[in-house]
């Protein structure tokens, strides 16, 4: 089952690698990693996607849990949350296809946020589910460049991830 | 205000961290460090003469006091050196600090002269890491070392320290910090006093009880504990290679290892059981066999104080998360309370239990049957160590190497006390035996400390015969000589159809009486089994050298009981080369 493991950590060199280390030494999958400081310079958050069942996903927060650099965890999955993937799309815009671009666009709430007289770069913010639908919808349009942030989260209501 | 140099910061910091030894070995990276220590120090510095050997001795050390072990290595192959050391003691998790050098800082990166990202390197085999960025934070990051590796599940920790930043010219205010609280790092100090209490009720009511301790009883100073709670309850224990002596050898209740190699009762207990508590385990494959047909009527408590360990491999039905000693002592305190308060184990049941256990030991028992003699005229390793066992009435620091050794050692020695038995059981690295002797000699030097080992891996840090003269470490070293990597021999005889590829030395062995006599020490030979009592005994009463005992031991022998695999179950043995269960 797919799980977003959401952590605070020490905003310190070497953290990163640690926690990526994790992954490829005790062969978990990795979907997607999100990583920036919070609004506490001496804290990131990280968030990632992985794969696994019960007992693999237990074992991926426990191990998790146990760096030092780790200040805290939750597995969003397990609660109401919400969930956000940030994309870039350039594709190729050309006669017919940019109306049909813009519309789609429209549909998804996406935004056009650069335009050349050849190509479109739109501008999409959802579920990861959301924006392989959006690429699915512009079908025959041949895209160029896609560039994802890998998801980020936060849990509904009251409950936070803080210190 | 004191002024120290990052170099003096350095030495300073472990005086005041209480530091008794520190093993090393001096390069560039590291030399005003050294320096500093010529100048300031008045720790005892143990030159080694392979920086394997300085991790394996300060793991000794560490593993016979409880305390963390120091080293000391320079940059590149310094560091890398040091890294199979770091990985045994990750493994069995040992309490340890390695400090290593580092190219100056702005070089870091450049590929410069003896740089290797150590950081990089050892990141998968240490609990935490630090490289020093400012000469000031060295005091600091010094006294979270010592606190992170000894502190909850103890191991390894890196500090990596930039040769510019340990220059003598530019001195800094040393405060050594008192306490450490780390937000991100808070190891639980007690367990859940009602998963306790659940336990203690499943104990009160087992009618085929096993107690599976192991490392982590002897490391989180739980034996009298765990004696106090076995003897109340009047339950069989069992332990792990990593746990032997946590539990007394000789006890009546004490039913030897269990494991690939572990006693038939100890195995058939485990897997005839009704209720296991397991303490300080982790329910490794060398212990389990086949995961999916592990002890199938057993409930299981499992008592650690790292979380991921519990339900690891196998799921726990009462998982305590907490330090072995609190946990076990609360255990002790609720079980008198319901004693106190009338309630009594099923003492008809555990009769039967015992009456069962003591069948299997009649059988097939390693110590109530000797399985060993026969009529080969030739000297039987597991012999030799029942022999030292008695000549040293089970009070030697007995340390090995990996093989065959190894597994006889762990069998026929009965370990009366915990930290007795050092030996690397997770990472099974050859050629800890004696660097590990090294590291306990030299912090108790009244003891009798032996390395038990064989041609292989005495082999592998053979040159630390040399620090041994420096040093003057009257360590015993008993090589059990067979001319052969007698346990790869053991599965080649048994699973390769005795092709033994790479196995053998041929006549490439040297003449080990010689070669320590080279080094200034002593060397025994024993060839005949009408020799062994006696020349163990005038190997053991030389106490001011160094004995180096070479014992020509039957070729042809394997170590048995041994777990059938695959898709084996604890039950099943081979326990014989023609006798299987």
């Amino acid at each position: 089952m797919r799980h977003i493991i959401s952590l605070l950590m020490e905003n310190e060199p070497g953290a990163l690698s640690r926690v990526v280390g994790l992954f490829s030494q005790r062969g978990y999958n990795i979907e997607s990693l999100n990583v920036a400081v919070t609004d506490d310079a001496t804290m990131s958050r990280l968030t990632l996607v992985t794969v696994g069942d019960e007992r693999v996903i237990e074992q991926i927060t426990k191990q998790l849990n146990k760096l030092v650099d780790v200040i805290k965890l939750v597995d969003l999955t397990e609660g109401a949350h919400i969930e956000r993937e940030m994309m870039l799309i350039k594709v190729r815009a050309l006669g017919a296809q940019r109306a049909e671009l813009k519309r789609c666009s429209d549909i998804f709430r996406a935004q056009i946020v650069d335009v050349t007289s050849s190509t479109f770069t739109v501008q999409m913010v959802g579920t990861s589910e959301k924006l392989d639908s959006f690429i699915q919808a512009i079908g025959d349009i041949a895209i160029l460049e896609v560039v994802r942030s890998g998801v980020s989260g936060i849990a509904r209501g009251e409950k936070t991830l803080s210190v | 205000m004191e002024l120290l140099s990052g170099g003096e910061m350095v030495v300073r910091a472990l005086q005041d961290e209480g530091v008794e030894f520190i093993f090393g070995y001096p390069g560039g990276a590291v030399l005003h460090i050294y320096d500093a220590i010529f100048n300031h120090s008045d720790i005892p510095h143990i030159l080694v003469r392979h920086e394997q050997a300085a991790t394996h001795a300060a793991d000794g050390y560490a593993r016979a006091t409880g305390k963390p072990g120091v080293v000391l290595v320079t940059s590149g192959p310094g560091a890398t050196n040091a890294i199979t050391g770091i990985a045994t003691a990750y493994m069995d998790s040992i309490p340890m600090v390695v400090l290593s050098g580092q190219v100056q800082s702005h070089l870091i990166g450049e590929d410069a002269f003896q740089e290797t990202d150590m950081l990089g390197i050892s990141r998968p085999i240490v609990k935490h890491s630090f490289q020093v960025k400012h000469a000031s934070e060295i005091p600091g990051i010094i006294k979270k070392a010592f606190y992170i590796a000894s502190t909850g599940r103890p191991g390894p920790v890196v500090i990596d320290i930039p040769k510019d930043l340990t220059n003598p010219h530019d001195k800094y205010e040393y405060v050594y910090p008192e306490e450490m609280r780390l937000r991100s790092y808070q190891p639980v100090t007690k367990g859940h006093t009602g998963q306790i209490r659940k336990a203690v009720n499943l104990l009160m009511k087992a009618r085929r009880p096993v107690i599976y301790s192991g490392g982590g009883v002897v490391q989180g100073g739980g034996s009298e504990l765990l004696v106090e709670l076995a003897q109340m309850l009047n339950f069989p224990v069992t332990n792990t290679l990593m746990g032997l002596g946590a539990y007394p050898g000789e006890d009546r209740q004490f039913l030897g290892m269990l494991g690939m190699h572990g006693f038939y009762e100890a195995n058939n207990a485990m897997h005839h059981s009704d209720l296991i508590l397991a303490i300080g385990v982790r329910f490794d494959d060398r212990v389990t066999n086949t995961v999916s047909k592990f002890c199938p009527d057993a409930t299981i408590i499992h008592v650690d104080v790292d979380p991921a360990s519990i339900s690891k491999t196998v799921a726990a039905h009462v998982p305590i998360v907490g330090p072995v000693d609190a946990v076990l002592a609360e255990m002790v305190s609720q079980v008198k309370e319901a004693m106190a308060s009338g309630e009594k184990t099923d003492e008809e049941a555990l009769k039967v239990w015992w009456d069962r256990i003591d069948e299997w030991r009649a059988q097939h028992g390693l110590w109530h049957t000797p399985r060993y003699k026969d009529d080969s005229g030739l000297i039987k390793p597991q012999e030799v160590i029942e022999e030292l066992w008695r000549l040293t009435k089970g009070e030697a620091f007995i340390t090995s190497d990996v093989g065959q050794h190894q597994m006889y050692a762990a069998q026929y020695y009965r370990y009366n006390k915990p930290r007795r038995w050092i030996n690397s059981g997770g990472l099974g690295t050859m050629g800890f035996g004696l660097p590990a002797a090294m590291g306990i000699k030299l912090k108790f030097p009244e003891d009798d400390v032996i390395c038990v080992t064989g041609e292989g891996s005495i082999q592998m840090n053979i040159q630390e015969l040399s620090t041994c003269t420096q040093y003057d470490i009257p360590v015993k070293i008993l090589n059990l000589h067979n001319g052969y990597l007698g346990m790869v021999k053991q599965w080649q005889d048994m699973q390769y159809g005795g092709r033994y590829s790479q196995s053998t030395y041929e006549k490439s062995l040297p003449d080990f009486v010689k070669l320590v006599e080279a080094y200034g020490h002593v060397g025994i030979r024993i060839t005949k089994p009408e020799e062994l009592r006696p020349k163990l005994e005038e190997a053991l009463a030389i106490k001011d050298r160094l004995v180096f005992i070479d014992c020509m031991i039957d070729p042809h022998e394997h170590v048995y009981p041994m777990h059938i695999a695959p898709n084996g179950s604890m039950r099943d043995m081979w326990l014989s080369k023609t006798e299987r269960t």
